[in-house]
């Protein structure tokens, strides 16, 4: 199971994944998938760096299984934090 | 509703100002997330799986008009479009940006609100009955009180850093519609054996992982006092609350702990010292408060009962509404009208920023321009002449928001759960969904009659569900959510925590779940008895054997 | 760190004594309550000011004898999320009739320095390049307070009886 790195940004708390390049991006698929536990615990230095920095708050780790091409978190609040809360349909209907 | 003055203007503007430089000092770096955390919660302000929330106090759930057009704006400029009105009478937004955080609580103060307080550990939202000053049962409007208690509260320099949150609930009627039992303190006026009203101030009641019923600290206390008993109870508290846990940190605990008659005997020797003092209700204040509680002038009352009734008799679902949403006003000729966020298949308490717009105007045209926030995630307009209720009830209609069902199956209170909340292990929204639109037929709900179902997604309980007739309490089991039932909550004046059915059911499970529950009570109920009180009387049994297939507990393979 | 008493930034002139270690046989000492309960007799017949640092698990009812006797009262917070300080503060000020100097020590932040005064603090040791600015700061943060405060300022429901 390949691993992410997720936070939120802290000037406007939106959840964002940790990319290749160092910067921090909304969406899941541009973020970097890390093979291995040795680069995962490095890339969290880092990104714990970034929360000194105050560029982002509380980095973590999380599991994430690639599906028919699309990432998906393993656990089921990091599928809600990537993907919108599942009531989201509402928004949509809610009458304007 | 209450007026700022200019005092009360200054201080929001002031606290404004103040965020917004410690806002400016946390982007910089001058403020460590550790530091600043206390600070933006003492400003509403969480964080949230998306984004930051922000909880809008709305004082004794009391709002005119003018200000849910504000909310609205709020939700429209900053926000998703949408806010969700909770079980503490509030207002949150999900989708919150933190540095425009300082710019929505400046446009909050244009209209004289605010989020402080809001969270922190310090006393939050004071709530009240959403039918203050108009219900029938009701001995006197407490909302001075409330007022009166919310000022003490607000920037109370001793007590803003207490162990944990403290919640205060009044209810100024007999019949309480304000869960006072399971709140830090809850006050609820009765008259003495002179027939003075006065306070029962009943204390260390609580939901979450240790559920409590309050238990009675003072059986009869003047008006007047109330703030100075408070700051007794707050101050015994500050000093010997628990701050090793923040499990076991609530008043309830240090309750529990000393037990009821020693935690008297101490805050009583503290009122001694301090009740003749310079916390004792200044009359022309409180009489400069109430003035604005002072009921409206009324029009002469007409009796439309025979056009009402025959409205009824040419429209079943008008007659639904009518019989499940509008309650006895204590003028003759007006009515108190429930407004129902929970149309079958939607989010409970969620509310567009459009129909937030149309329900002030509605407030405006059939309701002297003021809104009530109930804590069951609903709004109230609590002046409508009898004589527009029909009209009213199009209205509401054209909009999604007149179905019959208050107090009935599908009047379900939700938290927000895990599609928004950091602390939640499973969705409640979607189960809240399902039963709602299971309970979608309006002669079922009638059948069924009064039944509160609650959800929470955690064991925090914002869903209040250890008071729901039925608790819905999401787990996590093994990374899959998980939902625990409980039967016989109730959080009336025969307060009751629900009692346990059985192990945790999937969530795939729980619409049937609730559906033989529902059916073992309509076999069983006697005349027009309602859920609850078949419960009590023919206990677990029978229940746990519709869900489970017996009556061990065990779950059904 | 910096010590404000009074509004002004001074050098402490109290020793802080820990509790192992012999009192001097001269100065201003600052001492736990430990001690002061072990060497009362002793400490009061010192000439110079005694001052005791209480932690937050220790009620100033202790003091209440030695009101008069003492010059500093020192309240910590070991952190700042501990609230119990406030309440010591005000009962040491309005119960106990406390009016020498009350100090806030510990984990005290320049946010909680508005409660603080308004409480009854009228010193603090903060970690502060511009503790007068800090201060300043704070003071300015609200001129409207609902609560009567120990302080002496009056309250919001006070001006509006006056007016």
């Amino acid at each position: 199971m390949k691993q992410m790195l997720i936070a939120n940004r802290l000037h406007d708390g939106t959840v964002v994944f940790r990319a290749t390049d160092g910067s921090w991006v909304e969406s899941i698929a541009a973020g970097t998938m890390i093979d291995d536990e040795q680069r995962a615990a490095q890339l969290l230095e880092c990104s714990r760096a970034d929360e000194a920095a105050n560029i982002v708050i509380d980095p973590n780790l999380i599991g994430v299984i690639e599906r028919d091409g699309v990432r998906v978190p393993v656990r089921i609040r990091e599928a809600i934090r990537a993907n919108g809360p599942t009531s989201a349909v509402d928004i949509a209907k809610i009458g304007r | 509703m209450y007026r700022y003055d200019e005092f009360d203007q200054t201080l929001v503007d002031e606290r404004v100002a103040q965020f917004r430089r410690q806002v400016g000092r946390r982007l910089r770096g001058e403020l460590t997330e550790d530091q600043f955390k206390p600070l933006r919660l003492m400003n509403g302000l969480y964080l949230q799986l998306h984004a930051y929330m922000l909880r809008v106090n709305v004082p004794y759930g009391c709002l005119s008009s003018r200000q849910l057009r504000q909310l609205a704006h709020i939700a429209r400029t900053y926000d998703k479009g949408y806010g969700h009105f909770t079980t503490r009478q509030n207002i949150q937004y999900n989708w919150i940006a933190l540095d425009r955080a300082p710019d929505i609580l400046a446009e909050l103060a244009e209209v004289e609100m605010n989020a402080m307080q809001s969270s922190g550990n310090c006393v939050r939202n004071v709530t009240a009955d959403h039918y203050a000053g108009r219900a029938r049962d009701e001995l006197q409007d407490p909302r001075v009180w409330c007022e009166i208690l919310r000022q003490y509260s607000i920037l109370n320099p001793e007590f803003s850093y207490l162990p944990r949150k403290f919640k205060i609930a009044v209810t100024g009627s007999p019949h309480d519609r304000a869960a006072v039992a399971v709140h830090d303190i809850g006050l609820r006026m009765h008259l003495n054996a002179a027939g003075e009203p006065g306070f029962e101030v009943i204390v260390g009641g609580g939901q979450g992982r240790t559920p409590v019923i309050g238990k009675a600290i003072r059986a009869w206390i003047e008006p007047e006092h109330i703030v100075s008993y408070v700051e007794a109870i707050l101050r015994v508290y500050n000093l010997y609350g628990r701050r090793d846990n923040i499990y076991k940190a609530r008043i309830k605990i240090l309750v529990n702990a000393l037990g009821i008659d020693k935690y008297r005997e101490m805050v009583e020797a503290e009122w001694a010292e301090i009740r003749d003092g310079v916390l004792q209700i200044d009359p022309a204040e409180s009489a400069r408060i109430d003035a604005y509680f002072a009921p409206p002038a009324y029009e002469t009352p007409v009796d439309v009962g025979a056009e009402l009734q025959a409205l009824q008799d040419a429209d079943t679902s008008f007659a639904a509404w009518m019989h499940s949403n509008v309650a006895g006003h204590k003028v003759d000729g007006y009515a108190i009208v429930n407004v129902s966020l929970k149309e079958p298949g939607k989010v409970p308490g969620d509310l567009s920023a459009d129909r937030m717009d149309r329900v002030a105007d509605l407030a405006d045209a059939f309701s002297l321009g003021e809104v009530r926030v109930s804590h069951r995630q609903n709004l109230v307009l609590v002046d409508v002449r009898q004589a527009d209720l029909h009209t009213l009830w199009q209205e509401l209609r054209d909009i999604g928001l007149a179905t019959p069902n208050i107090g009935l199956a599908s009047d379900i209170i939700a938290c927000p759960g895990l599609d928004y909340c950091a602390l939640a292990n499973a969705r409640s929204i979607p189960i809240a969904r399902d039963i709602g639109l299971h309970f979608s037929d309006s002669d079922k709900l009638q059948q069924v009659g009064d039944l509160t179902i609650n959800i929470s997604g955690c064991m925090n309980a914002c869903g209040h569900h250890h008071v729901g007739n039925i608790g819905i309490l999401g787990v996590d089991k093994r990374g899959q959510e998980y939902f625990q039932l409980t039967l016989g909550g109730s959080s009336n004046e025969h307060a009751s925590l629900g009692d346990r059915v059985g192990p945790g059911l999937p969530q795939s499970d729980v619409p049937a779940a609730i559906e033989h529950i529902v059916d073992t009570y309509l076999d069983l109920r006697q005349g027009d008895e309602r859920f609850v009180n078949t419960y009590r009387r023919v206990g677990m049994a029978p229940f746990r054997a519709a869900v489970y297939g017996d009556d061990s507990g065990q779950a059904a393979a | 760190m910096a010590l404000v008493v009074n509004g002004a930034v001074v050098a402490d002139p109290f020793v802080r004594v820990a509790d192992e270690d012999a009192l001097p046989d001269s100065g201003a000492v600052l001492v736990s309550l430990a001690t002061w309960q072990a060497c009362e007799a002793a400490l009061r017949q010192r000439t110079e000011p005694v001052g005791v640092l209480l932690t937050s698990a220790e009620h100033p009812e202790a003091l209440a004898a030695a009101i008069d006797v003492l010059r500093l009262i020192a309240l910590e917070f070991p952190t700042f999320r501990d609230g119990r300080p406030y309440s010591y503060a005000r009962l040491l000020r309005d119960r106990f009739g406390f009016a020498g100097e009350l100090r806030a020590v510990g984990d005290v932040l320049l946010e909680q320095l508005h409660y603080m005064e308004r409480v009854g603090f009228n010193a603090f040791e903060i970690d502060s390049d511009e503790p007068l600015a800090d201060l300043a700061v704070a003071d300015r943060d609200f001129s409207v307070r609902y609560q009567p405060s120990s302080d002496g300022r009056p309250s919001a429901a006070q001006l509006r009886s006056r007016r």
